[in-house]
């Protein structure tokens, strides 16, 4: 039976080449753009380079204060990390970096743009970065203020060109030269807690920030560490009742509002209380994907009709010989199940080009986007979805066909 | 073996109501080849479409095989005309995108046969009608004659105790038309299979068991 269908089914392929065509390129085009989607989301939530403690980390990103008609917010200050967060029991460990400036620097007269960042030095703990050469700086050298500097692989190569070792060489960033300590793997900037292209201590900012900025507000990122996942609510609750008891800072707000979430729910916060990052996150998507899909879908519902219809013929035929309109709904399911199929293999093979270039490219610093498992079998139950929404409907109306009726129309 | 009483169907559109059987009332014998003859929308293939399920009428009775047709589910029907019925069309009706086997294999994938079952039947049926040698063609490379053979060979190989053939001899001249009688006439004697056949050729006509005349829906001869 199956067979049958297969052979009717690429026949059927086969004589209605341009049909044929628009709906292969309907689906696949679309497979193709959720494969990258989802390859894009699956690289930024899924991949746990550097934070592989990701289990026992709580993120706090963003810190707001809201008033009867204002509200302000942004991520928080050195000082409220290190001395509000810093005064809970549970976190054993605090990273805390700033978020990424840029400046320009210049290299035999070549302009390079650089991101650079400051931290502390158990930032070096909680994270794990991939070190290629060299080490991180220590608790002894931040409190030093020593100029030194960890940088990126690319930025390795970008400034000091292909050579085997660059530690204890210098690199100027914002006109100030820092002993380069240390080399590691690259980090996408879709982290963007985590990404740089030079990680410098806290303490040689310039600014001083970090020194003279005793409000909550600021520029610095904090991760928690509890010493086993299984305290992450514990730290999560501690870290709530903490800004519970904080007093706003000036009259006209009246609440103070911060989160230590786990990596996802903190990657999309909007620092906004009444709108959750995640659920807008979430709501974006789906509708993105769905729109995404319903237009093919609906393209291919009319194709599939039309094409239908003009094998009533033969639907005739194979009801006046004993098919039932349950075995005909079937044999047209399946074939079009083959039809998305084989889109899906299209839009698989697609994705895989349109990733290459994506990656080379390098559209986005540092992200490397592959096609994994997970996107694959994403992407085949989205083909099968396509093919049960876009063949179920003309399948039915089909079969709904009388026999008679059908025989007449050649 | 069939029996129709007071068959009457009608056909309505906002405005127009026809009527094409009028209280057909007939008893068609297991064994018997029947001819249908009249008048172009006399009726004939509303008849024969009734006959074979595919179309209900709109009041009296059929019972084939002593069986009540009325009330029978949709699956029911489908299981019926595949045990029972074996159909041959003016126009053939062959699957274009399928080769003359898969075309002929047809009702027996609605049946539980397997697929060497099925390959067997369909050469044994290909065989009868003369085609063996045409089964892995495809029905644009045949003529009307073997179009005709290949829908035959798929009315009986499914072994049905009916065929209907609606104007088998329609689309075909003479000489074509006498083989395919033939082939009827044959399976007729030696199977004892029931024909029904609409026709509009006096001389076919002539070489079944009986006729019966039809004009404006009502049965006269």
């Amino acid at each position: 039976m199956l067979k049958n269908y297969l052979k009717i089914a690429l026949a059927v392929l086969r004589r209605r080449k341009f049909f044929t065509f628009i709906s292969l390129f309907g689906i696949s085009f679309t497979l193709t753009i959720l494969l990258v989607l989802t390859a894009f989301i699956d690289k930024v939530v899924g991949d746990n380079y550097p934070d592989k403690k990701r289990d026992r980390s709580l993120y706090v990103s963003r810190l707001s204060q809201e008033g009867k008609n204002t509200m302000s917010s942004s991520p928080p200050s050195f000082y409220f990390l290190t001395h509000y967060a810093g005064s809970l029991k549970t976190p054993v460990k605090i990273a805390i970096s700033s978020g990424f400036n840029g400046t320009n620097t210049y290299v035999n007269n070549k302009k390079i743009a650089v991101n650079y960042k400051y931290t502390n030095a158990e930032y070096w703990d909680v994270l794990e970065y991939d070190f290629l050469e060299g080490k991180a700086f220590n608790k002894q050298q931040v409190d030093n203020g020593d100029k030194v500097a960890v940088i990126s692989q690319d930025m390795k190569k970008e400034y000091f060109g292909d050579v085997p070792f660059v530690a204890g060489q210098y690199i100027e960033a914002d006109n100030v030269k820092y002993r380069v300590i240390g080399v590691v793997k690259n980090v996408p900037i879709t982290s963007y807690m985590l990404y740089s292209d030079i990680y410098l201590p806290y303490t040689v900012a310039k600014d001083g920030g970090y020194k003279t900025n005793k409000g909550y507000q600021g520029g610095y990122y904090g991760i928690l560490l509890a010493n086993s996942a299984s305290d992450l609510d514990k730290m999560h609750n501690e870290y709530e009742q903490m800004v519970q008891r904080l007093p706003a800072e000036q009259k006209q707000f009246t609440k103070v509002n911060s989160h230590a979430d786990t990596y996802i729910k903190s990657y999309v916060d909007t620092g906004n209380e009444r709108q959750s990052g995640t659920f807008i996150v979430i709501t974006a998507i789906s509708i993105f994907a769905f729109i995404l899909m319903i237009l093919p879908t609906l393209n291919l519902v009319n194709i599939n009709i039309t094409r239908i219809m003009e094998r009533s013929s033969e639907i005739g035929v194979r009801k006046a010989f004993g098919a039932s309109s349950r075995t005909l709904v079937y044999q047209f399911i399946v074939e079009n199940i083959i039809l998305t199929l084989l889109g899906g293999l299209i839009g698989i093979i697609l994705s895989i080009i349109v990733l290459k270039v994506i990656n080379s490219a390098n559209l986005i610093a540092n992200l490397e986007l592959s096609i994994n498992f997970t996107v694959l079998f994403i992407g085949l139950l989205v083909c099968l979805v396509f093919g049960l929404l876009s063949g179920v409907y003309p399948a039915w109306r089909m079969s709904k066909l009388n026999v008679v009726t059908a025989l007449k129309a050649q | 073996m069939i029996r129709l009483q007071n068959i009457e169907k009608v056909y309505r559109t906002d405005t127009v109501e026809t009527l094409a059987l009028n209280k057909v009332s007939l008893e068609i014998a297991k064994g018997e080849f029947l001819s249908v003859m009249g008048p172009s929308g006399c009726g004939k293939s509303t008849l024969l479409n009734i006959i074979g399920l595919l179309d209900e009428p709109s009041k009296g009775e059929i019972r084939i095989d002593d069986q009540k047709t009325a009330n029978l589910s949709d699956k029911q029907l489908a299981q019926f005309r595949n045990k029972k019925l074996g159909f041959i069309f003016q126009s053939y009706h062959l699957i274009s995108d399928l080769q003359v086997l898969d075309n002929v294999e047809l009702p027996l994938l609605y049946r539980s046969a397997t697929a060497r079952e099925r390959k067997q039947l369909a050469t044994e049926a290909l065989a009868k009608v003369g085609l063996s040698n045409r089964v892995k063609h495809f029905p644009s490379q045949l003529s009307g004659g073997q179009k005709q053979r290949v829908a035959i060979a798929r009315a009986i190989v499914g072994r049905p105790e009916i065929i209907l053939a609606d104007e088998p001899t329609g689309n075909l001249d003479s000489a074509m038309g006498n083989e395919i009688m033939d082939i009827l006439i044959q399976l007729n004697r030696d199977e004892g299979t029931t024909i029904i056949m609409v026709t509009h050729d006096e001389n076919m006509a002539h070489k079944t068991h009986r006729l019966v005349r039809l004009f404006d829906g009502s049965q006269v001869q």
